[in-house]
């Protein structure tokens, strides 16, 4: 596991029920000492670090406490591995939608990921870009806010518009507005058989208006990715073109695949390659986990997201400004980019990304930096002012998380 | 009947002066102030409910919406957003000392960007309004709630509207990519944009559903979709409701998403065919409009599929369609089914509830037990694919005690959601319809909670303050 940032995370208080969560929480809220919020901690390296002395984990807070497979709906408290829902979904033929991206290459720890964890973080893998994200399907949580309270959102029901959405802000919010203690999801029946057509040797541009053709196809596209020869060359089932490829992932019955595979190999190009089951399973999975940035390469990194024909010109400045490496998801507008971890690059990657009407993310860097500059875009003022008094609203001591996003907040 | 908040006095009495500041900010003919001209505003989809407004404006653009929210802020207005004015739960019920801000002027479509799969439109652009716009490149926009030649996309945004293809699709949250909205303070913010995922906190998720409590929608980022090959519809008729939810539970367990799953009882049946004289099987106490997608081999394939699983479940009849034409045959009675219910009886109550799907049998026998009880006919509609009940519940305007009963009969329907484990609503959004009963879902703090959200917003409550919460409650938060 990473060195953890914080002094204390090492050793969280790690209550194994939702009670003690919330008594913790309402006594660091009466001694107003800031907690370090989190699961297993698999993600603790990403944005700003967080000035806390103590640290309080949900990784004892286990269990799917509800599983109803013909509604397609699983419940599980926030500290379950993800690993431990996919092995019960996948035991009936089911699975998680948004597709979460295991990062622990990337950020050099074994530590598995929670189901609490990726809420609070919503973060999605390349099923994103037709199926949505991982914050479309909460369908329900349970959380402890600043206040010491456990409130509740959503249900275990499909469909649900009962009051404000506090699913959607607290996914995401990275610990910062309450602490998730059990999540419900939407889940889906998994896809029979996975596709991908291979276009090896278009340039970034051409392989994006490639893959946004097939996106724009009437085939239903779950997965639309370009990877320079570099990037590539990690992936073993890639490496043997020796170019840059884009890739289109069709999910689906085995026979429906077929088709579609074929057709969109006649469509886009004749000499195009369709990968079997197994080898698409292989390549979607190092696309999704960042295997193109795995944990040897030094630097930090960063998620852009603009729309996805800007992909390659956002690639494009970072390769020439910075010395940066990368590759593309999502159809083109997710922009995975690697550099030297200093300042300079960081600015070179945010003004990249606003040129071109995006948002960045920090994912990795060493905390010097990270405490030091914006991780994610700042707010414009009248929008801050609305982000404080959230924050306020649901974390009125500020002991939650503070500085995770933003400095102050 | 449920309650109004009291109207300030101070603003009822600078009622004219209010009225000039706006004519001062707008064009000439952007304000309506004359009695005759407000009564088309006074009521919504929830036409049981009436209120004339302070007055309505109708602003061309996002700075007029900022003018006048700078205005309202300034001088303690309340205002009331409205698009056109469809919500079945009185989301646009204007209130005495409102001003009502209404959209329809605002009806461009701004860009169109197949490439990238997104469309920015204006809020009173209708929701079919959008699909219409990008259909000759085969495009579409998912969500289709039954009113989408008439309901706008702000309003959508605002209810988190739905649909019946939400399994495969999702709803408006699912479907958007950024907003431009002005605040209370009259501050234009754009949120999110042309890409997915906008790093921070997710504001567009908050605000999408947030039933015009946090701020003002103006221009709207959707996503616009690639239809698939094509689409065919089959009906199958089951001789009870147990048997046709077991069939439900069998085709999700089979691994196949249908793109739509639609339900009706008896009374739905027959009221539907006695009106669209689609062919439904006037002999079932169930039925399922199945639908799927793809190449006319694979739509073959899935139905099939889909047709043997039924046949396990001893159907009364299935019908499955050969043509585009057969599918739209098989589709009419449903897509009628509001009008064909106005037959039968001029006034009833659109209720949305939301059940886990396997105690939908359940909650059928305990909705035809009241229907007993309370003596009034209902009718049930049910996305059985997402669990989204829709009873229709029958009664007679012009008598005051039955309107009274379909209300006690709605809310308990809700009630029974809520008890087995579902939701007060689905997609037509609390409103005024549903405010008394948001306790019956939420305990005393998380309506508390969820209020303190609302106040950071909107400190002064200005904005569309009589729905969603309940009344008596406001002064905690």
């Amino acid at each position: 596991m990473q060195q953890p940032e914080a002094p204390t995370s090492a050793d969280p208080i790690a209550p194994s029920d939702e009670a003690g969560i919330a008594a913790a929480v309402a006594a660091a809220g009466l001694a107003q000492e800031p907690l370090l919020v989190m699961g297993n901690g698999s993600k603790i390296g990403m944005l700003r670090p967080v000035q806390a002395a103590r640290s309080l984990s949900t990784r004892n807070l286990t269990g799917i406490t509800h599983y109803s497979p013909e509604e397609l709906v699983i419940t599980a408290r926030a500290g379950t591995p993800l690993a431990d829902i996919e092995a019960a979904l996948s035991e009936r033929g089911q699975h998680v939608i948004a597709e979460p991206p295991d990062l622990s290459a990337l950020f050099g720890t074994n530590a598995p990921q929670t189901i609490g964890g990726i809420a609070a973080t919503n973060l999605s893998g390349p099923r994103r870009v037709a199926w949505g994200a991982m914050r479309d399907h909460i369908l329900g949580m349970r959380v402890v806010t600043g206040w010491g309270e456990v409130i509740h959102s959503g249900g275990r029901v499909l469909k649900n518009v009962t009051g404000l959405d506090l699913c959607k802000l607290l996914a995401g919010s990275h610990g910062t507005l309450g602490v998730i203690t059990e999540v419900t999801l939407k889940v889906l029946p998994a896809p029979e058989t996975i596709g991908t057509v291979v276009l090896p040797g278009l340039d970034a541009v051409a392989g994006v208006a490639a893959i946004s053709a097939a996106l724009g196809s009437p085939y239903s596209v779950s997965g639309a990715a370009w990877l320079p020869a570099r990037a590539a060359a990690r992936v073993p089932a890639l490496a043997a073109f020796g170019a840059p490829v884009a890739l289109v992932r069709i999910e689906d019955f085995a026979a429906s695949v077929r088709y579609r595979t074929h057709r969109l190999r006649d469509d886009l190009r004749y000499d195009a390659t369709i990968l079997d089951d197994a080898t698409s399973r292989t390549v979607w999975r190092a696309v999704r986990d960042v295997v193109p940035h795995g944990a040897t390469d030094a630097g930090a990194v960063w998620r852009v997201s603009v729309r996805p024909s800007a992909g390659p010109s956002v690639l494009r400045e970072v390769i020439d400004g910075i010395g940066a490496t990368g590759y593309l998801d999502w159809g083109g507008g997710l922009v995975w980019i690697a550099a030297p971890a200093t300042a300079p690059a960081h600015a070179a990657v945010a003004a990249a990304a606003r040129a071109a009407g995006g948002t960045w993310t920090l994912m990795r860097a060493p905390e010097p930096l990270r405490a030091g500059i914006q991780v994610v875009p700042p707010e414009p003022e009248a929008l801050a002012r609305i982000t404080r008094r959230v924050k306020a609203a649901l974390d009125p001591r500020a002991i939650l998380n503070p500085g995770r996003m933003y400095a102050g907040i | 009947m449920i309650r109004q908040p009291e109207p300030k006095a101070d603003i009822l009495a600078r009622r004219d002066a209010i009225v000039a500041a706006l004519r001062a900010l707008l064009p000439q003919d952007a304000v309506i102030a004359e009695p005759l001209r407000l009564k088309p505003y006074e009521t919504d989809g929830l036409a049981a409910y009436r209120q004339v407004p302070l007055a309505v404006a109708l602003p061309d653009s996002t700075e007029q919406v900022a003018a006048i929210m700078r205005y309202c802020h300034a001088e303690g207005v309340r205002v009331v957003p409205r698009g056109a004015g469809t919500s079945l739960s009185g989301g646009a019920l204007p209130m005495a000392d409102a001003v009502v801000i209404g959209m329809m002027r605002m009806n461009s479509i701004l860009d169109i960007n197949y490439a990238d799969r997104f469309a920015v439109v204006q809020a009173g652009v209708t929701n079919l309004g959008i699909t219409g716009a990008v259909q000759e490149r085969g495009f579409f926009y998912a969500p289709d709630p039954s009113s989408q030649l008439a309901c706008m996309i702000g309003g959508n945004v605002s209810m988190n509207s739905g649909g019946a293809h939400c399994l495969k699709y999702g709803v408006t949250a699912n479907n958007l990519l950024g907003l431009k909205i002005v605040t209370v303070e009259g501050d234009v913010l754009q949120i999110g944009g042309a890409h997915l995922d906008a790093a921070g906190y997710d504001w567009l998720g908050l605000l999408t559903g947030s039933e015009g409590q946090l701020a003002l929608v103006t221009e709207v980022t959707v996503r616009i979709l690639r239809a698939t090959e094509g689409t065919r519809a089959m009906l199958a008729a089951f001789g009870s409701n147990e048997v046709a939810g077991a069939c439900v539970a069998s085709i999700i367990a089979s691994g196949i998403i249908p793109v739509a799953l639609e339900f009706m009882d008896r009374p739905a049946i027959h009221a539907c065919e006695a009106f669209a004289h689609a062919g439904y099987p006037l002999d079932a106490e169930a039925m399922l409009i199945i639908e799927v997608e793809g190449s006319d081999a694979e739509q073959d394939e899935l139905l099939t599929r889909i047709r043997t699983i039924c046949e396990q479940h001893s159907p009364l009849s299935l019908k499955v369609s050969r043509s585009a034409e057969e599918s739209l045959a098989i589709w009419k009675g449903r897509k009628g089914a509001f009008g064909a219910i106005g037959r039968i009886s001029p006034d009833y109550l659109c209720m949305d509830g939301v059940i886990p799907t396997s105690r939908l049998p359940e909650v059928l026998r305990r909705i035809g037990e009241m229907s007993r009880e309370y003596d009034l006919q209902v009718a049930n509609i049910f996305h059985a694919g997402d669990g989204n009940l829709h009873p229709l519940i029958m009664f007679d305007a012009n008598d005051p005690d039955s309107f009274h009963r379909a209300e006690q009969f709605g809310a308990d329907v809700l009630k029974l959601c809520v008890e087995v484990g579902g939701c007060l609503t689905g997609e037509h959004g609390v409103g005024v319809e549903k405010r008394e009963l948001m306790p019956v879902q939420f305990a005393p703090h998380e309506l508390i909670q969820q209020r303190r959200i609302k106040a950071a917003f909107d400190p002064g409550w200005l904005l569309n303050a009589n729905k969603v919460f309940p009344l008596d409650e406001r002064a905690a938060a």
